[in-house]
């Protein structure tokens, strides 16, 4: 909302001295944000009113040229010719005894433009006399600025007829308070914060003549939509009647274009006011205005130029034979004021903002109007406003007044009950209740104090105050926010973290500590990156939650898996040059149960606000979404280390990525099961598939070439996905310290030959088994295939560490168990010892 | 060997005469002290004391003596070779040092060689902003608070009093579910959070809820469509404004350091009332760069003051929905983006930083923030 500075002063005696920098601050301190200040207009130096003396027409030149005289009053003349200047203008529009704005020299205009004495088309041209454009207060340049006749006296200073120089603030207004988005609000609010006086425009009716003509009816079908319209019909309208330059600059000042006389007052009086007003061409109207619901079917160009389809929730203006205009949002184009209007009709009147609200939505149509309507305005002002319109038009457009109806439905007055502790209380601060009842009466409150609670009428221009509580913000606002006084409330004796989360920030812990780069990808996928990834037709992992107004095409679906968020990530880094990538991300997915749409449901439950809703409606609302586990994402690419001096670079294998999964369950105490997995986007032959308990919680292996193909990234690249939240939550979470034996240990190493399908760890689980309680580790350390063992076959190279608790082991003792797990591998698995 | 000696006169046998073996231990001594290798030392050694050696035959000739003089041949001999063995170990000793101190040296590397072995890890700062937030709350008393990303409507707007009507429920700002009618977002802020809290935990309620949250916004240096925010609330007996100034003052001072102090400016939200913007006490100028040419602050842009969260008392009309009692209970809630406050703390210029996943952005970070 932009405010000339000038505009508040008509109405707020804000002290002549005071900047607009000042006036921002104080606005500042009673929560009205000011984005800038701006000044009016380039303007240097002295600009001042002239009246045209003589005009002589050059006729020796290419185009026609004025020599004129100008009146410029004694202190701005020459010495040659005192009060006079010759000036040389290429412009056409005005007359002898015209007043004009002239730039004496001197002067710098817009542009870093200064004007000079110069020598053209054979004459001294002694200043220039200025157009709207050149003055930067316009977009009009194809004439001369003429003022009112008698408007102003040669010598004058121009800036303030123009609004040169005027400061406009820029303020960001919170939709609570639509009563500010207007000069008779800010100024309100000026006054408050600055202590001063304050003269309401809002609430006098402007003296009309007395009324002489027909009078177009009106009528309100719903009250509840619309329960106040007041209609002022004038006549002998001059359509041609210029807008007076003040209206112009200060429209111009808050961002609106000068359109007509009509139009401009209307858009004047509704900046001043508050109060949106509109316009019709009264020649255009048959019978009655009615403010009234649409009927399916019918439709209405806007003054957009947009033809629009109206349904039974768009409140219209009507006359009997046709819509006229969208309610508070926009005007028709069939009615609207034209070249050739000369009786007008305007309409003034109260809706109900949340009607207005809806409308706007609907048509995605906002308008200085609805913006207005929809936050709530004063529903006294559609008389005053209309008013004003009307003796503002019958003053600079010559029009006649013709007369006034109007319909109403005046709603109960809102009375709150008001305890004047209560701000204090809020606030942990005392306020006196002399203070409270002023800073009330001063937003315009009638206040009775006579007995406590008290009872607080509130004003018609504020509808936002409607309960105590409101009235508590506002006392604390106006006494200031920075008198409260600050104090640090005692919580309970806390607990720190939930195990679950200590868990979680422990998990990433350990992986970035293992070299690995957390990211925080978007959590939008498409298909296309699922077809990438060659994610089957059936896979549940397309089952995912869809958005209804997703910002890409491409990417409407929310994840369902973070791997497609941590392959856009590696190709990114790829691109800038970083090929040895190790990425993790720890994050939610949404995945959807069998029975849940991808679109959510038609119907959800919307439990009144009014009380708690019950176990059964929160139930219900709990079984919209879907479930939300967090996952863990591991990508390697590259190399595993950066090659440096001593070592060099391991590419990331698919074993890495099995690792890091089994890793991480030994940091959390949780013993992570590996069997041969097939699942996409993995390597079918290496592919992991990671359980608990056997319970399935993830893949980890070589990407499939084919997906790492359609991705464009890197060959044999790897990756870990698991759900952590399972992870975490069969995690060991106080640790049991282990027996520590100091016996000598005694180490023996077995090969055996297997056939080439079976898993390395059932036949490592079989011989740990099978070698009893003596067998303090075992690992596997080499696995071989080629011409050392049989076609078909794999020998398997085991290390195993025996070591008693009480005793050094004899021989024969590490020769039986170690005879009893080959000897179980053969039962098992057919094993032979190479 | 020599023949048996006639006269059995030891001195008869020269080669154990006092001055042969003193001649011999001399030579030795000065072949040993010569010796300058171990590898010198252990031909000397072989030279001097093995079988072939002058000391060793000279040794053999004592059998030849009458027994009256083997006794003090025996002697004799017995302290040549002493004195030799004590040479032999004392420049074994010497030289053994010597090669230890040339092995050192010679084992010597540039350490300045030592860099980027392992690959460097990092977490995101985003996640470890939210820690250390969580962790100021906690040691207040506080509970870290969570809640789900795609949420129901209804908690994410109809319990925090935004009307139907409200312009924030439009397409323009939320993502939906399916359609504007499904009853499902993906939460506009982590206020459902505290909707959880009051309907799920006992009172009284002290909790810090970080998460992420959307935003129809398209993607640009300043704005992003997901993004984070970090809110608190507290309901209790008596809980007043001064309380949340008071919270906010110590957050600032906890995360910015000691005496910066926060400013509350009037603002509305509808689930709060009264509301107010927060703003932060510049923790780089302090406030000095203010109307001070000389001295211009880039992280406050000499305001001395930077916007950095929304608060307030919690509306009644939330407290009703979640069945709390508002003339028992009251509470303040505040809300920050982690973003922001990432990007003035860290001096970090563009969002898509934050989003993007450039392994050089997370590393920088390391293990905290």
């Amino acid at each position: 909302m932009k405010i000339p500075v000038s505009w508040l002063r008509e109405f707020v005696e804000i002290p002549e001295n005071l900047s607009g920098r000042e006036v921002s601050e104080l606005l500042l301190s009673v929560g009205f944000e000011v984005e800038g200040v701006d000044t009016v207009g380039d303007v240097r130096g002295p600009l001042v009113v002239g009246l045209v003396k003589t005009i002589e027409e050059l006729t020796d030149f290419k185009k026609p040229i004025r020599w004129c005289t100008v009146e410029v009053g004694a202190a701005h003349g020459n010495e040659a010719t005192p009060g006079i200047r010759g000036i040389v203008c290429g412009a056409r529009n005005f007359s002898e005894g015209d007043l004009v704005v002239v730039a004496v020299p001197g002067t710098t205009l817009p542009g870093d433009f200064t004007i000079a004495t110069r020598e053209t088309y054979g004459h001294i041209s002694d200043g220039m006399i200025c157009s709207v454009r050149e003055l930067g207060i316009g977009d009009e340049h194809d004439g001369i600025l003429i003022l009112p006749a008698g408007s102003a006296t040669p010598g004058d200073n121009a800036f303030p007829i123009l609004g040169l120089g005027d400061e406009v603030l820029d303020i960001s207004v919170t939709p609570d308070r639509g009563y500010a988005l207007s000069m008779r609000g800010m100024a309100r609010e000026a006054a408050i914060s600055q202590g001063v006086s304050f003269t309401d425009p809002g609430v006098a009716l402007a003296e009309l003549p007395e009324a002489g003509g027909t009078v177009i009816p009106a009528a309100s079908d719903d009250y509840q939509a619309c329960d106040l319209l007041v209609l002022r019909t004038l006549g002998n309208y001059n359509p041609a009647a210029p807008t007076p330059d003040f209206i112009k600059a200060r429209l111009a000042a808050v961002g609106v274009r000068s359109i007509s006389l009509a139009v401009d007052l209307t858009n004047y009086v509704m900046f001043e006011l508050g109060q949106p007003l509109h316009a019709f061409d009264a020649d255009k109207i048959t019978g009655t205005i009615r403010a009234r619901w649409a009927k399916a079917g019918e439709t209405v160009e806007t003054l957009d130029g947009i033809k629009r389809d109206l349904t039974t929730e768009d409140l219209v203006i009507a006359d009997d034979a046709r819509v006229l205009s969208l309610a508070g949002v926009m005007g028709g184009a069939y009615s609207e004021i034209s070249e050739t209007t000369t009786r007008v009709v305007l309409e003034a009147a109260h809706f109900n903002p949340a009607v207005i609200a809806k409308m706007s939505r609907r048509h995605k149509l906002s308008s200085e109007a609805s913006r207005r309507l929809e936050r709530g305005v004063d529903r006294m002002l559609p008389p005053v406003a209309s008013a004003r319109f009307a003796q503002l038009l019958i003053e600079h457009g010559g029009a006649s007044f013709e007369g006034t109806s109007g319909v109403e439905q005046a709603p109960d007055p809102i009375v709150i009950s008001f305890d004047p502790n209560l701000p204090g209380q809020v606030a942990g601060h005392t306020y006196d209740a002399a203070s409270v009842e002023k800073i009330l009466v001063s937003l315009g409150c009638s206040v009775d104090t006579s007995k406590t609670p008290w009872s607080v009428r509130t004003p018609t221009w504020r509808p936002d105050l409607a309960a105590a509580i409101d009235l508590v913000e506002e006392v604390i606002r106006i006494d200031g926010y920075e008198k409260v006084p600050a104090t640090l409330p005692t919580a309970p004796a806390g607990r720190g973290l939930t195990e679950l989360q200590k868990l979680q920030r422990r998990a990433g812990l350990h992986l970035a500590g293992r070299g690995l780069v957390e990211v925080r990808n978007y959590p939008f996928v498409g298909v296309a990156e699922f077809d990438a990834l060659g994610i089957p037709a059936k896979d549940s992992r397309r089952h995912a939650v869809q958005l209804a107004n997703a910002l890409s095409d491409e990417q409407p679906l929310m994840r369902t898996t973070l791997l497609p968020g941590l392959t856009g990530a590696l190709a990114r880094n790829i691109s800038r040059g970083f090929t040895d990538v190790a990425l993790f991300e720890i994050s939610s997915v949404s995945l959807l149960s069998a029975k849940q749409s991808a679109t959510g449901v038609t119907n959800p439950p919307r439990p009144s606000v009014l009380q708690r809703p019950s176990a059964a409606d929160i139930a219900a609302l709990e079984a919209l979404l879907p479930e939300q586990p967090l996952h863990l994402g591991v990508l390697l690419a590259g190399a595993l280390n950066p090659a440096a001096l001593g070592a060099k670079p391991t590419p990331a294998a698919w074993s890495d990525a099995i690792d890091i999964a089994l890793a991480l369950g030994i940091e959390l105490g949780v013993e992570i099961e590996v069997a041969a997995g097939d699942n996409a986007p993995w390597h079918p032959g290496r592919c992991a598939a990671l359980s608990i308990n056997g319970e399935l919680i993830g893949y980890a292996g070589e990407l499939a070439p084919r997906a790492l193909e359609n991705l464009g990234l890197p060959k044999r690249a790897v990756a870990l996905e698991l759900n952590l939240s399972a992870l975490l939550a069969a995690a060991n979470v106080v640790a049991s310290a282990p027996a520590i034996w100091t016996f000598p240990v005694a180490k023996e190493d077995i090969a055996l030959v297997v056939k080439a399908d079976v898993a390395a760890t059932d036949v490592l689980n079989v011989v740990r088994e099978a070698a009893g309680q003596l067998l303090e580790d075992i690992r596997l350390f080499d696995v071989y295939e080629g011409s050392q063992v049989a076609e078909g076959h794999k020998s398997l190279a085991f290390a195993l560490r025996f070591r008693a608790q009480d005793r050094t082991l004899a021989a024969e003792e590490v020769a039986a168990a170690r005879q009893a797990g080959v000897d179980a591998a053969a039962k098992s698995f057919g094993a032979s010892l190479r | 060997m020599s023949a048996p000696n006639k006269s059995f006169d030891p001195v008869e046998v020269t080669t154990l005469s006092a001055e042969v073996l003193a001649g011999f231990v001399s030579e030795a001594i000065s072949a040993i002290t010569a010796a300058n290798s171990l590898d010198e030392l252990k031909e000397v050694r072989l030279a001097h004391t093995g079988d072939r050696s002058p000391l060793s035959l000279a040794n053999r000739e004592i059998g030849a003596l009458p027994p009256a003089a083997k006794a003090e041949a025996g002697k004799r001999m017995g302290e040549s070779r002493g004195a030799v063995n004590s040479a032999l170990a004392t420049r074994t000793q010497e030289l053994e040092t010597l090669r230890d101190a040339a092995l050192l040296i010679e084992e010597s590397v540039d350490v300045t060689t030592a860099t980027g072995v392992r690959a460097q890890g990092g977490r995101h700062p985003l996640t470890t902003i939210q820690e250390q937030i969580a962790d100021v709350f906690v040691a207040l008393g506080y509970q870290l608070a969570e809640g789900p990303e795609v949420e129901s409507e209804w908690l994410n707007f109809d319990a925090l009093n935004i009307a139907p009507d409200h312009p924030a429920r439009t397409m323009q700002d939320t993502f939906f579910i399916g359609s504007e009618d499904s009853g499902i977002v993906l939460r506009t802020h982590t206020s459902p959070v505290q909707v959880r809290s009051m309907l799920n935990r006992e009172l009284p309620i002290y909790v810090i809820c970080p998460g992420r949250v959307f935003r129809t916004d398209e993607l640009d240096s300043t704005h992003s469509p997901v993004f984070h925010q970090v809110e608190g609330l507290v309901i209790d007996k008596g809980i007043t404004m001064a309380d949340l100034k008071g919270t906010l003052d110590h957050f600032a001072q906890s995360m910015f350091g000691e005496g910066i102090v926060t400013r509350l400016r009037p603002s509305y939200f509808p689930f709060t009332e009264p509301s107010a913007e927060v703003d932060l006490q510049c923790f780089v100028c302090r406030g000095t760069s203010v109307d001070n040419p000389d001295a211009p602050c880039r992280t406050c842009r000499s305001e001395g003051w930077i916007e950095w969260g929304g608060c307030g008392m919690v509306n009644p009309k939330v407290l009703v929905a979640t069945g709390i009692d508002p003339e028992i209970y009251s509470g303040f809630a505040f809300g920050m983006g982690l973003e922001r406050t990432l990007m003035f703390r860290h001096g970090i210029t563009d969002m898509r930083d934050m989003v993007e996943g450039d392994v050089r952005f997370t590393r920088a970070f390391g293990l905290g923030v």
